[in-house]
């Protein structure tokens, strides 16, 4: 029946269902923005492919053509080899920087209040979002994987460096959407998320071990490739999938912190958006 | 019935600036009853409403609801609303049962009911049929009820509902009026709305409160209002006589271009 389906409490006294513990909404929405993301996409694929289009390109062209200069030391592996990684971290980042238009668009849609208004923590709202970015991300990384594999890459079959492989790209998707959350949270307007998202995605790039080694940096690029989160997800990668030496307990250290950090300051402004 | 007060703001003041959207505003709104906020553009209706929803914090003034106070309990007062802004709102992108399992997975709905919850607020919205269809092939009327299913999913205490029939052709408006009907009649929840439509006033609300320029001048149920000034007074009658205004918000000072960029963006959207 429909009155009692419907039937709720008539006042605040009534029985209710508990509340969970407030830790619990995160794993929850998480998991929940999780599965939102995967609904879209099973919805509309067409992004799937052609966000795919731009990292078969940098494999295909740049990392061929490299491949037989030889111009860039690689510390004796392929250059297709040293490149898969850095494509992977560097496809993701694309998805991730731009995700903040999303929360502009749910605010413009009246979604963005909705949300804000379920008892939802803002820091468990943008960790959902963070991870439902990482999500987004990873058919990139299939897509370069399979890629690769095609195109000679000697990659890893380990199932332990696999699901590392994915854990590294989910922190790094969600650092980099809640860079692009926070931006929107001062921003406020699409336009100006878009100009800045593209301003700051080459030289996040180009300031990174993706297409070479730090070590053939100027000093002060280096610096800015130390400070550069995406670095240190092309490193663990690396260390994972090709097997050159690396640092992954630093790495995923660090863009633990980056993501913590990301998220403490995107939840303090997205109240903005909703003003 | 306990003599609590599902809604109950003393004193509330909340400025953007300089300019008072809100300037001391006392209601009380008691269980089960259907209760209209009624006013123009820029009367100060939304952000009454955002700041009872914990959207907008409490700058001057003691705000309760449903017994909680919304400055220290937000979490507590969130869990017992349901809330439908103004702008149709929904994620295109979803089909219509996942917009509503969203929202139950989002106001923690157990596993083992949601589905069936789910299932619930669809049926009752009349959406049923319609419910595996992506949202974004719906006519507005099927959106904002939609929107209601997604409200209702957690069963509120008390349901929001901002300007709810805005830009909707009169089949639709008169739709969402019957669906709201009905939810009063089966279920008895407290709904606070907001309206600039005195029909929808008269049609739903068991009480309403004529607000202007972040004041309530008058409040009462529709009829008592209208049979104050005569027998064939209307709303916008009792309206102009207590605001020297009239409800299509002419006052320039008070609408405010993004308000009715939001209207417009609203009717829009519904096409």
């Amino acid at each position: 029946m429909r009155s009692a389906a419907l039937a709720g409490p008539l006042d605040a006294s009534a029985e209710r269902l508990p509340a969970p513990a407030a830790w619990r909404r995160f794993p929850s929405r998480t998991l929940t923005f999780c599965i939102v993301e995967l609904q879209k996409l099973s919805h509309d694929r067409t992004e799937l492919v052609t966000r795919a289009v731009q990292p078969v390109l940098w494999l295909l062209i740049f990392g061929e053509t490299f491949n037989r200069i030889h111009a860039i030391p690689t510390g004796g592996i392929p250059y297709l080899d040293f490149l898969a990684p850095g494509i992977i971290a560097q496809s993701s980042m694309f998805v991730a920087i731009f995700y903040g238009i999303q929360i502009i668009w749910e605010r413009d849609a009246g979604v963005l209040t909705k949300l804000l208004v379920t008892p939802t923590p803002r820091s468990a709202l943008i960790l959902g979002k963070s991870f439902a970015a990482g999500i987004r991300s990873m058919s990139q990384v299939v897509v370069v994987l399979v890629l690769s594999v095609i195109l000679g890459v000697t990659l890893t079959t380990s199932p332990l460096a696999l699901l590392g492989t994915f854990a590294i790209v989910m922190l790094g998707a969600a650092f980099f959407s809640c860079l692009s959350m926070t931006i929107a949270g001062v921003v406020l307007k699409r336009d100006r998320l878009m100009g800045i998202g593209q301003m700051i995605t080459m030289p996040l790039f180009f300031a990174s071990n993706a297409l070479y080694p730090i070590s053939v940096m100027p000093q002060w690029l280096r610096v800015l490739a130390l400070v550069n989160p995406l670095s240190y997800e092309v490193d663990a990668l690396r260390g994972l999938l090709i097997g050159t030496p690396s640092h992954i307990a630093l790495d995923f250290g660090v863009l633990l912190l980056s993501v913590v950090i990301g998220v403490a300051t995107a939840s303090s402004l997205v109240d903005r958006l909703a003003r | 019935m306990t003599d609590y007060r599902a809604v109950d703001v003393r004193g509330l003041r909340h400025r953007f600036g300089t300019h008072a959207a809100v300037d001391g505003v006392d209601l009380q709104v008691g269980p089960g009853e259907v209760f209209g906020l009624l006013g123009p553009n820029g009367a100060g209706k939304t952000t009454t409403i955002r700041v009872l929803n914990t959207l907008l914090p409490i700058q001057e003034g003691s705000v309760q609801v449903l017994g909680y106070d919304v400055r220290r309990e937000r979490t507590a007062v969130r869990r017992l609303l349901g809330y439908v802004p103004q702008q149709l709102s929904v994620e295109a992108a979803l089909t219509g049962r996942e917009n509503v399992s969203w929202f139950a997975r989002l106001y923690d709905v157990p596993r083992h009911e949601r589905n069936g919850r789910v299932d619930d607020a669809l049926a009752a919205m009349g959406l049923a049929n319609d419910a595996d269809r992506l949202a974004g092939t719906y006519s507005g009327g099927m959106v904002r009820r939609l929107e209601l299913a997604q409200a209702l999913v957690n069963r509120p205490a008390l349901l929001i509902l901002d300007e709810p029939t805005v830009g909707l052709d009169p089949v639709a408006r008169s739709g969402v009026w019957d669906r709201v009907e009905e939810l009063r009649q089966t279920t008895g929840m407290t709904v606070l709305l907001t309206t600039h439509y005195m029909e929808e006033a008269d049609a739903l609300c068991d009480r309403v409160a004529l607000m202007h320029l972040g004041r309530l001048r008058i409040v009462g149920s529709p009829e008592r209002l209208r049979r104050s000034l005569g027998p064939s007074a209307t709303l916008e009658d009792v309206f102009r006589h207590y605001t020297g205004d009239g409800l299509d918000g002419r006052d320039p000072g008070t609408g405010g271009l993004r308000e009715i960029r939001r209207t417009r963006r609203t009717a829009g959207r519904v096409g």
